[in-house]
Protein backbone atom coordinates (compact mmCIF):
# COMPACT_ATOMS: atom_id res chain seq x y z
CA UNK A 1 0.00 0.00 0.00
CA UNK A 2 1.40 3.74 -0.91
CA UNK A 3 1.70 5.17 2.53
CA UNK A 4 3.34 8.74 1.71
CA UNK A 5 1.46 11.45 0.31
CA UNK A 6 4.09 12.16 -2.42
CA UNK A 7 3.97 8.30 -4.02
CA UNK A 8 0.20 8.74 -3.83
CA UNK A 9 0.18 12.18 -5.69
CA UNK A 10 2.34 10.85 -8.52
CA UNK A 11 0.65 7.57 -8.51
CA UNK A 12 -2.67 9.57 -9.40
CA UNK A 13 -0.91 11.30 -12.34
CA UNK A 14 0.57 8.30 -13.73
CA UNK A 15 -2.75 7.11 -13.85
CA UNK A 16 -3.76 10.28 -15.63
CA UNK A 17 -1.33 9.96 -18.45
CA UNK A 18 -1.94 6.28 -18.57
CA UNK A 19 -5.93 6.48 -18.67
CA UNK A 20 -6.33 9.21 -20.79
CA UNK A 21 -3.37 9.72 -22.70
CA UNK A 22 -1.98 13.16 -21.48
CA UNK A 23 1.26 13.76 -21.96
CA UNK A 24 3.65 13.70 -18.92
CA UNK A 25 4.92 17.43 -19.34
CA UNK A 26 1.34 18.07 -19.31
CA UNK A 27 0.29 15.99 -15.76
CA UNK A 28 3.47 16.76 -14.25
CA UNK A 29 1.88 20.79 -14.13
CA UNK A 30 -0.87 19.78 -12.68
CA UNK A 31 -1.63 21.39 -9.41
CA UNK A 32 -4.16 21.29 -6.35
CA UNK A 33 -6.53 23.56 -8.30
CA UNK A 34 -6.13 22.07 -11.62
CA UNK A 35 -9.71 21.36 -13.07
CA UNK A 36 -10.24 17.80 -14.21
CA UNK A 37 -14.08 16.55 -14.40
CA UNK A 38 -15.72 18.94 -16.88
CA UNK A 39 -11.97 20.42 -17.84
CA UNK A 40 -10.83 17.51 -19.80
CA UNK A 41 -12.88 15.86 -22.41
CA UNK A 42 -11.03 13.13 -22.31
CA UNK A 43 -12.02 12.48 -18.74
CA UNK A 44 -15.71 11.48 -19.22
CA UNK A 45 -17.99 8.92 -16.56
CA UNK A 46 -16.77 6.24 -18.36
CA UNK A 47 -12.52 7.05 -17.78
CA UNK A 48 -13.86 7.85 -14.63
CA UNK A 49 -15.28 3.97 -14.01
CA UNK A 50 -11.61 2.62 -15.12
CA UNK A 51 -9.44 5.21 -12.93
CA UNK A 52 -11.21 3.74 -10.02
CA UNK A 53 -10.43 0.56 -10.14
CA UNK A 54 -6.56 1.28 -11.69
CA UNK A 55 -6.32 3.26 -8.53
CA UNK A 56 -7.38 0.80 -6.34
CA UNK A 57 -4.95 -1.69 -8.05
CA UNK A 58 -1.80 0.78 -8.09
CA UNK A 59 -2.30 2.19 -4.54
CA UNK A 60 -3.66 -0.94 -2.28
CA UNK A 61 -6.83 0.30 -1.34
CA UNK A 62 -10.60 -0.45 -1.72
CA UNK A 63 -13.14 2.06 -3.25
CA UNK A 64 -16.42 1.56 -2.02
CA UNK A 65 -18.79 2.97 -5.68
CA UNK A 66 -21.02 4.55 -3.06
CA UNK A 67 -18.27 6.53 -1.53
CA UNK A 68 -17.74 8.06 -4.93
CA UNK A 69 -19.18 11.77 -6.18
CA UNK A 70 -18.59 14.05 -9.12
CA UNK A 71 -16.96 16.11 -6.26
CA UNK A 72 -13.83 14.28 -6.07
CA UNK A 73 -13.23 14.55 -9.63
CA UNK A 74 -13.64 18.29 -10.04
CA UNK A 75 -9.69 19.35 -9.11
CA UNK A 76 -6.63 17.36 -8.86
CA UNK A 77 -6.30 18.27 -5.77
CA UNK A 78 -9.55 17.05 -4.42
CA UNK A 79 -8.85 13.74 -6.14
CA UNK A 80 -5.47 13.40 -4.86
CA UNK A 81 -6.95 14.00 -1.16
CA UNK A 82 -9.72 11.31 -1.43
CA UNK A 83 -7.25 8.76 -2.68
CA UNK A 84 -4.95 9.71 0.28
CA UNK A 85 -7.45 9.62 2.81
CA UNK A 86 -8.10 5.86 1.60
CA UNK A 87 -4.69 4.88 1.41
CA UNK A 88 -3.55 6.39 4.54
CA UNK A 89 -6.53 5.65 6.49
CA UNK B 1 -4.03 -2.24 -28.62
CA UNK B 2 -3.95 -4.79 -31.08
CA UNK B 3 -2.42 -2.52 -33.76
CA UNK B 4 0.20 -1.76 -31.01
CA UNK B 5 0.67 -5.55 -30.46
CA UNK B 6 0.81 -6.01 -34.48
CA UNK B 7 3.61 -3.81 -34.59
CA UNK B 8 5.68 -5.23 -31.49
CA UNK B 9 5.11 -8.40 -33.62
CA UNK B 10 7.12 -6.51 -36.61
CA UNK B 11 9.32 -5.26 -34.82
CA UNK B 12 10.54 -8.44 -33.13
CA UNK B 13 10.14 -10.25 -36.61
CA UNK B 14 12.84 -7.48 -37.85
CA UNK B 15 14.91 -8.95 -34.81
CA UNK B 16 14.91 -12.36 -36.14
CA UNK B 17 11.94 -13.92 -34.35
CA UNK B 18 9.18 -15.65 -35.20
CA UNK B 19 5.53 -14.74 -34.11
CA UNK B 20 1.84 -15.35 -33.74
CA UNK B 21 -1.16 -13.61 -32.52
CA UNK B 22 -3.72 -16.57 -32.12
CA UNK B 23 -7.28 -15.61 -32.38
CA UNK B 24 -9.02 -16.91 -29.28
CA UNK B 25 -12.59 -18.53 -29.71
CA UNK B 26 -14.80 -15.53 -29.76
CA UNK B 27 -12.02 -13.05 -30.87
CA UNK B 28 -11.72 -11.66 -34.60
CA UNK B 29 -12.84 -14.26 -37.11
CA UNK B 30 -13.75 -17.02 -34.71
CA UNK B 31 -17.08 -18.61 -34.87
CA UNK B 32 -17.71 -19.05 -32.11
CA UNK B 33 -20.34 -16.37 -29.92
CA UNK B 34 -18.73 -14.20 -27.54
CA UNK B 35 -21.76 -15.29 -25.04
CA UNK B 36 -20.16 -18.63 -25.40
CA UNK B 37 -16.52 -18.17 -24.33
CA UNK B 38 -15.05 -19.31 -20.97
CA UNK B 39 -11.29 -18.25 -19.45
CA UNK B 40 -11.13 -23.00 -19.60
CA UNK B 41 -12.10 -22.64 -23.62
CA UNK B 42 -9.28 -20.18 -24.08
CA UNK B 43 -7.48 -21.87 -21.76
CA UNK B 44 -7.79 -25.20 -24.00
CA UNK B 45 -7.66 -23.39 -27.18
CA UNK B 46 -4.05 -22.23 -26.14
CA UNK B 47 -2.94 -25.51 -25.39
CA UNK B 48 -4.04 -26.60 -28.63
CA UNK B 49 -2.30 -24.08 -30.72
CA UNK B 50 0.85 -24.15 -28.62
CA UNK B 51 0.66 -27.85 -28.70
CA UNK B 52 0.88 -27.34 -32.46
CA UNK B 53 4.00 -25.69 -32.24
CA UNK B 54 7.17 -27.73 -32.59
CA UNK B 55 9.62 -24.82 -31.77
CA UNK B 56 10.16 -23.60 -28.36
CA UNK B 57 7.85 -20.84 -27.45
CA UNK B 58 8.00 -17.60 -25.37
CA UNK B 59 4.51 -16.67 -24.63
CA UNK B 60 4.05 -12.98 -24.21
CA UNK B 61 0.85 -11.78 -22.51
CA UNK B 62 -0.81 -8.25 -21.93
CA UNK B 63 -2.97 -7.94 -18.93
CA UNK B 64 -5.79 -10.39 -18.36
CA UNK B 65 -3.75 -12.50 -20.80
CA UNK B 66 -1.90 -13.46 -17.80
CA UNK B 67 -4.82 -15.71 -16.50
CA UNK B 68 -4.77 -17.97 -19.42
CA UNK B 69 -0.90 -17.97 -20.63
CA UNK B 70 -0.23 -20.69 -18.30
CA UNK B 71 -2.73 -23.35 -20.17
CA UNK B 72 0.60 -22.69 -23.08
CA UNK B 73 2.23 -25.86 -23.81
CA UNK B 74 6.04 -25.55 -25.34
CA UNK B 75 6.98 -23.23 -23.62
CA UNK B 76 10.43 -21.76 -22.70
CA UNK B 77 9.38 -18.82 -20.60
CA UNK B 78 7.04 -16.27 -20.10
CA UNK B 79 6.69 -12.42 -20.75
CA UNK B 80 3.69 -10.37 -19.02
CA UNK B 81 3.13 -6.84 -18.91
CA UNK B 82 1.08 -5.31 -16.56
CA UNK B 83 -1.06 -8.81 -15.34
CA UNK B 84 -3.68 -7.98 -13.11
CA UNK B 85 -6.39 -10.44 -11.15
CA UNK B 86 -9.34 -11.28 -12.94
CA UNK B 87 -11.71 -9.73 -10.45
CA UNK B 88 -10.01 -6.35 -11.17
CA UNK B 89 -11.30 -6.87 -14.77
CA UNK B 90 -14.83 -7.72 -13.56
CA UNK B 91 -15.56 -4.94 -11.21
CA UNK B 92 -14.17 -2.39 -14.66
CA UNK B 93 -17.04 -3.79 -16.35
CA UNK B 94 -19.39 -3.42 -13.99
CA UNK B 95 -18.26 0.70 -13.01
CA UNK B 96 -17.86 1.36 -16.77
CA UNK B 97 -21.70 -0.33 -16.84
CA UNK B 98 -23.01 1.87 -13.79
CA UNK B 99 -21.55 4.32 -15.51
CA UNK B 100 -22.97 4.32 -18.69
CA UNK B 101 -26.81 3.79 -16.92
CA UNK B 102 -26.04 6.75 -15.28
CA UNK B 103 -25.02 9.14 -18.28
CA UNK B 104 -28.70 7.09 -20.12
CA UNK B 105 -30.16 8.63 -16.88
CA UNK B 106 -30.69 4.99 -15.00
CA UNK B 107 -29.32 4.07 -11.86
CA UNK B 108 -27.75 0.55 -11.11
CA UNK B 109 -25.94 -0.82 -8.89
CA UNK B 110 -23.48 -3.30 -8.61
CA UNK B 111 -25.72 -5.42 -6.17
CA UNK B 112 -28.10 -5.75 -8.95
CA UNK B 113 -25.11 -6.44 -11.68
CA UNK B 114 -24.09 -9.00 -9.59
CA UNK B 115 -27.17 -10.49 -9.72
CA UNK B 116 -27.97 -10.32 -13.41
CA UNK B 117 -24.35 -11.89 -13.95
CA UNK B 118 -25.79 -14.78 -11.98
CA UNK B 119 -28.57 -15.35 -14.18
CA UNK B 120 -27.13 -15.62 -17.44
CA UNK B 121 -25.56 -13.49 -20.10
CA UNK B 122 -24.98 -9.97 -19.71
CA UNK B 123 -23.65 -7.14 -21.38
CA UNK B 124 -20.46 -5.23 -19.91
CA UNK B 125 -17.87 -3.35 -21.65
CA UNK B 126 -20.19 -4.01 -25.24
CA UNK B 127 -19.90 -7.64 -25.14
CA UNK B 128 -22.09 -10.17 -24.09
CA UNK B 129 -20.96 -12.64 -21.23
CA UNK B 130 -21.59 -15.62 -19.61
CA UNK B 131 -22.33 -16.61 -16.04
CA UNK B 132 -19.20 -18.83 -16.30
CA UNK B 133 -17.39 -16.51 -18.24
CA UNK B 134 -17.61 -14.06 -15.07
CA UNK B 135 -16.98 -16.06 -12.54
CA UNK B 136 -14.24 -17.61 -13.46
CA UNK B 137 -13.20 -13.97 -14.10
CA UNK B 138 -13.55 -13.25 -11.06
CA UNK B 139 -11.75 -16.26 -9.71
CA UNK B 140 -8.65 -15.70 -11.63
CA UNK B 141 -5.52 -14.83 -10.84
CA UNK B 142 -2.51 -15.12 -12.84
CA UNK B 143 -0.65 -18.27 -11.95
CA UNK B 144 2.98 -18.61 -11.06
CA UNK B 145 4.93 -19.94 -13.93
CA UNK B 146 8.77 -19.83 -14.56
CA UNK B 147 11.07 -18.57 -15.97
CA UNK B 148 9.13 -15.63 -16.01
CA UNK B 149 9.62 -11.79 -16.32
CA UNK B 150 7.19 -9.36 -15.47
CA UNK B 151 7.53 -5.96 -17.07
CA UNK B 152 5.07 -2.65 -15.92
CA UNK B 153 4.26 0.03 -17.50
CA UNK B 154 6.92 2.24 -15.90
CA UNK B 155 9.42 0.13 -17.75
CA UNK B 156 8.78 0.76 -21.48
CA UNK B 157 8.13 4.16 -22.99
CA UNK B 158 4.17 4.45 -23.62
CA UNK B 159 1.43 3.99 -21.92
CA UNK B 160 -1.84 1.92 -21.38
CA UNK B 161 -3.45 2.01 -24.51
CA UNK B 162 -5.94 -0.54 -22.79
CA UNK B 163 -7.54 1.42 -20.53
CA UNK B 164 -8.27 4.09 -23.50
CA UNK B 165 -11.47 3.89 -25.35
CA UNK B 166 -9.85 4.76 -28.65
CA UNK B 167 -5.73 3.58 -27.97
CA UNK B 168 -4.76 4.45 -31.37
CA UNK B 169 -1.40 2.86 -31.95
CA UNK B 170 2.40 3.62 -30.14
CA UNK B 171 5.16 2.22 -32.29
CA UNK B 172 8.43 3.69 -29.52
CA UNK B 173 6.25 1.63 -27.32
CA UNK B 174 5.74 -1.64 -29.49
CA UNK B 175 9.53 -1.18 -30.46
CA UNK B 176 10.50 -0.90 -26.55
CA UNK B 177 8.68 -4.13 -25.53
CA UNK B 178 9.37 -6.28 -28.87
CA UNK B 179 13.11 -5.69 -27.30
CA UNK B 180 12.32 -5.95 -24.24
CA UNK B 181 10.75 -9.83 -24.77
CA UNK B 182 13.36 -10.40 -27.27
CA UNK B 183 16.38 -10.19 -24.45
CA UNK B 184 13.97 -12.51 -22.09
CA UNK B 185 13.63 -15.27 -25.37
CA UNK B 186 17.14 -14.88 -26.03
CA UNK B 187 17.97 -15.62 -22.26
CA UNK B 188 15.44 -18.19 -21.94
CA UNK B 189 17.07 -20.00 -24.76
CA UNK B 190 20.29 -19.92 -23.67
CA UNK B 191 18.57 -21.88 -20.26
Amino acid sequence: MADDFDTIQETVRACLVDLLGLSRARVAAFDDNTPLFGALPELDSMAVATLLTELEDRLGISIDDDDVDVEMFETFGALVRFAAAKALN
Amino acid sequence: MRRTLVLTMHALSQLGHTTLLPDLPGQNDSLTKTQDVTLSLWRDALADITAKEAVPLLIASWRGGALIDDAAVNAIGWWRMAPLAGASIVKTLIRVRIAGEKEAGRTVTTDQLRGEIQNGPIELGGNRLSTAMLNELDAASPAVVAPLRTVELIEVPGSALWLRAEPGEDSAMAKAMAANISDWAMQCAAG
